[in-house]
């Protein structure tokens, strides 16, 4: 954590923001290396989970009421529809077996790890700037955001790549309540709209993706390039 | 009121294509729907002209200088298209390419697109343009996809996902303009996502967040303009998609994406007052030319290597808002305007062309002119439009671009020159022949439609020769905006 004179003479409420973060930031780590497509939906839950608990949290502290919407709308895509809908896409498309085989997970975590230091010093001039309790946590969602992103790259199973995708969002949800208590109620709507309708058009494209390609391993798809 | 029903008719047409897409008819009621779009665009277009910009609905809409031609444009193109695809999809499906119940759902996403765009350019908020954008990449994916081919799928989903984290960079972007604006707006409320505040207070913002979202919008929207180095998705989407999504992409898509790298200039350039934003544009800009210019060469599908050339006059246009000040802010506006039509109609023109000889391959289409005149003629003064050839609208404001660059930044000429020489030869040795040469083909089940193509290029020689004095107001109007 990122806090300059001792942690323990932080309120509770700060050190509950912390620790959701942390979580947040542990749980992107093991997204990383997890190899079973099952698993990774349960941690991408489990981030959900965090994000709801850090939201609540900051939205009693601060008495922002509008953060209680915004973590019951968490609560509602993030732990139970998204998660439900990719755990029933995995079983329709038989994958509930599926690992993925990760070259170089030291690798990539050690890539991870200058990707939250890199994370932390853009953040650092930015949450300088802030007034919010939760300023010190931007340099964990940042860093959120560019794992996930590390995630996507390293990954070659469409459904990797979408929890991925999902992962990224929830760094730029937390990114928000972090900076800024979060957007407005109707800009929050809006992206939750987008965020759900783009699952469910990605699991129409599985079904076209295995029906043509008789897999979901993204190898195949290599075609299309300049020659 | 004809804002709420410009994008109402829109919004309401996707579902009734929802509902109805699949008759006999749909094709004909996506028409209508298109047109009425377009009337009630021409009425707000009226308006404004009579009374000048509004802001509606608490500030949550507005119409300025800088977005009423682009409404127009949108639902113009929009109106011409539906009108080029009811006989364009017709084929297709005689042709055993399409069911009918893909067609449901190409008409419907077409409609739901259409709102995506009205709705991006209309809104006042940064947080709802951003949702705007991200929806219109939604509901083009599956029509990337339309035909269900491997190589679609394959474009479609780097489309998704190459866009879709471009998006999300943007995302990132807005969360911090807005952390930057609650400072200064207050938190509560919408006030610190609304362009009309934001500018108002630009001057106030705090500098160095500014900077770093303007980084992340910039490479966020940048990625849906295609600016090399983030083009990838572009020329497979274009390329694999059906002919009419290809046309709005390169039409509309882009212009939108672009406004709204604009739209966050003119807040960071206002706030950090500095040149830096205009020369990451400049930078942007002409790195697509030259990249897309050189790549045109080795291309062998004709869809794509119109896709190319879209990516070159978007760096185009990047560059000339880069440069700034009110003569490239201007023919920025003008291309904007020019390669929107000229693009939509060369693409049109291809679609037929493809179907008469059954493959997209450049070195299989030949003899256009025999096979049908029309379709040949459209192609070739498309082409020669795009290329910048007088007296078309296009080198109207390729030559204004490139006399700003010769007198503020010289060394930037040859370079331009030289990527527009390049685009030249390699497009024109291509559709040369494609238009001249010896004849292979199939008369088609439905006779192509055509009118679109010429009405666009009428419009682009029109604009080359005579720019109607409200429209070129608005062009100055709103490259003051700029800056």
């Amino acid at each position: 954590m990122p806090t300059d004179s001792g942690v323990v003479n932080l309120p509770l409420s700060a050190q509950l923001i912390h620790l959701a973060a942390a979580v947040l930031l542990l749980l992107s780590f093991a997204m990383l290396s997890q190899r079973r497509l099952l698993s990774l939906v349960n941690l991408f839950a489990g981030q959900g989970a965090a994000l709801v608990g850090s939201t609540v949290v900051v939205a009693y502290s601060t008495g922002q009421h509008h953060l209680y919407y915004s973590a019951a709308l968490t609560l509602v895509l993030k732990m139970l529809v998204l998660p439900y809908v990719l755990h029933r896409l995995i079983r329709r498309l038989n994958l509930q077996s599926d690992t993925e085989t990760l070259v170089n997970i030291p690798t990539t975590m050690l890539i991870g790890l200058v990707v939250v230091i890199f994370a932390f010093g853009l953040a650092q001039p930015l949450s300088e700037l802030s007034s919010t309790v939760t300023r010190s946590t931007l340099g964990i969602a940042i860093a959120v955001v560019m794992l996930s992103f590390l995630m996507m790259i390293t990954r070659h199973k469409a459904i990797s790549q979408v929890i991925g995708f999902l992962a990224m969002e929830n760094g730029l949800f937390f990114a928000a309540t972090s900076a800024t208590y979060g957007m407005p109620m109707v800009v929050e709507l809006g992206i939750a709209l987008d965020v759900l309708v783009g699952v469910f058009i990605f699991g129409i494209f599985f079904f076209h993706i295995r029906d043509q390609f008789e897999s979901l391993d993204l190898h195949l798809m290599e075609s299309l390039k300049e020659e | 009121m004809e804002l709420l029903i410009l994008l109402g008719l829109p919004l309401f047409g996707a579902a009734l294509m929802a509902l109805v897409g699949e008759r006999r008819w749909a094709p004909e009621v996506n028409v209508l729907v298109s047109l009425a779009t377009f009337v009630a665009g021409c009425a707000l277009t009226a308006r404004v002209i009579a009374d000048g910009p509004m802001l509606v609905w608490n500030e949550q809409f507005f119409v300025d200088p800088f977005n009423v031609f682009l409404v127009a444009l949108t639902a113009f193109i929009s109106l011409t298209t539906s009108l080029f695809s009811r006989t364009y999809m017709r084929i297709e499906e005689h042709h055993g390419k399409l069911s009918q119940r893909r067609l449901r759902l190409y008409h419907s996403m077409f409609q739901l697109f259409m709102f995506t765009m009205l709705l991006a350019l209309l809104t006042n908020n940064m947080g709802i343009l951003w949702v705007a954008m991200e929806a219109a990449t939604l509901s083009t994916v599956l029509l990337v996809s339309l035909y269900r081919t491997k190589a679609s799928l394959e474009a479609a989903w780097k489309y998704f996902i190459l866009c879709g984290v471009g998006i999300a960079q943007a995302l990132f972007g807005t969360i911090l303009l807005y952390f930057a604006a609650e400072k200064v707006l207050g938190g509560d409320g919408m006030s610190a996502l609304l362009w009309t505040h934001l500018n108002a207070v630009k001057g106030q913002l705090e500098v160095s967040v500014l900077s770093i979202s303007f980084v992340f919008l910039l490479v966020g929207y940048g990625t849906k303009v295609g600016l090399a180095p983030l083009h990838n998705w572009l020329p497979d989407a274009h390329a694999e998609g059906p002919t009419p999504v290809s046309a709005v992409l390169s039409g509309l898509l882009l212009n939108v994406a672009l406004y709204a790298v604009i739209r966050c200039k003119i807040l960071v350039e206002g706030s950090i007052r500095s040149k830096l934003p205009g020369h990451m544009l400049m930078a942007f800009g002409l790195t697509s030319v030259v990249v897309a210019a050189f790549l045109l060469w080795r291309q062998k599908d004709v869809k794509r290597l119109f896709a190319y050339s879209s990516i070159e006059h978007m760096g185009i246009i990047t560059f000339a808002f880069g440069m700034g000040g009110p003569v490239a802010n201007f023919a920025a506006l003008l291309h904007m305007t020019v390669h929107s039509l000229t693009k939509s109609a060369i693409f049109f023109a291809v679609g037929h062309a493809s179907q008469k000889t059954g493959t997209q391959l450049i070195e299989r289409i030949r003899g256009l002119l025999v096979l049908s005149p029309t379709v040949g003629w459209g192609l070739m003064l498309g082409a020669l439009a795009i290329l910048g050839m007088p007296p078309f609208g296009v080198f109207a404001s390729e030559f204004l671009i490139l006399t700003t660059a010769m007198r503020d930044h010289p060394w930037a000429t040859p370079v331009l020159l030289l990527a527009l020489g390049v685009a030249f030869g390699a497009i024109f040795s291509r559709v040369q022949p494609m238009v001249f040469g010896e004849p292979s083909g199939q008369p088609l089940p439905h006779s192509p439609s055509l009118v679109p193509v010429f009405a666009h290029l009428a419009l682009v020689l029109m604009l080359g020769l005579w720019i109607p004095p409200f429209l070129a107001q608005w062009y100055r109007l709103a490259a003051a905006l700029i800056g």
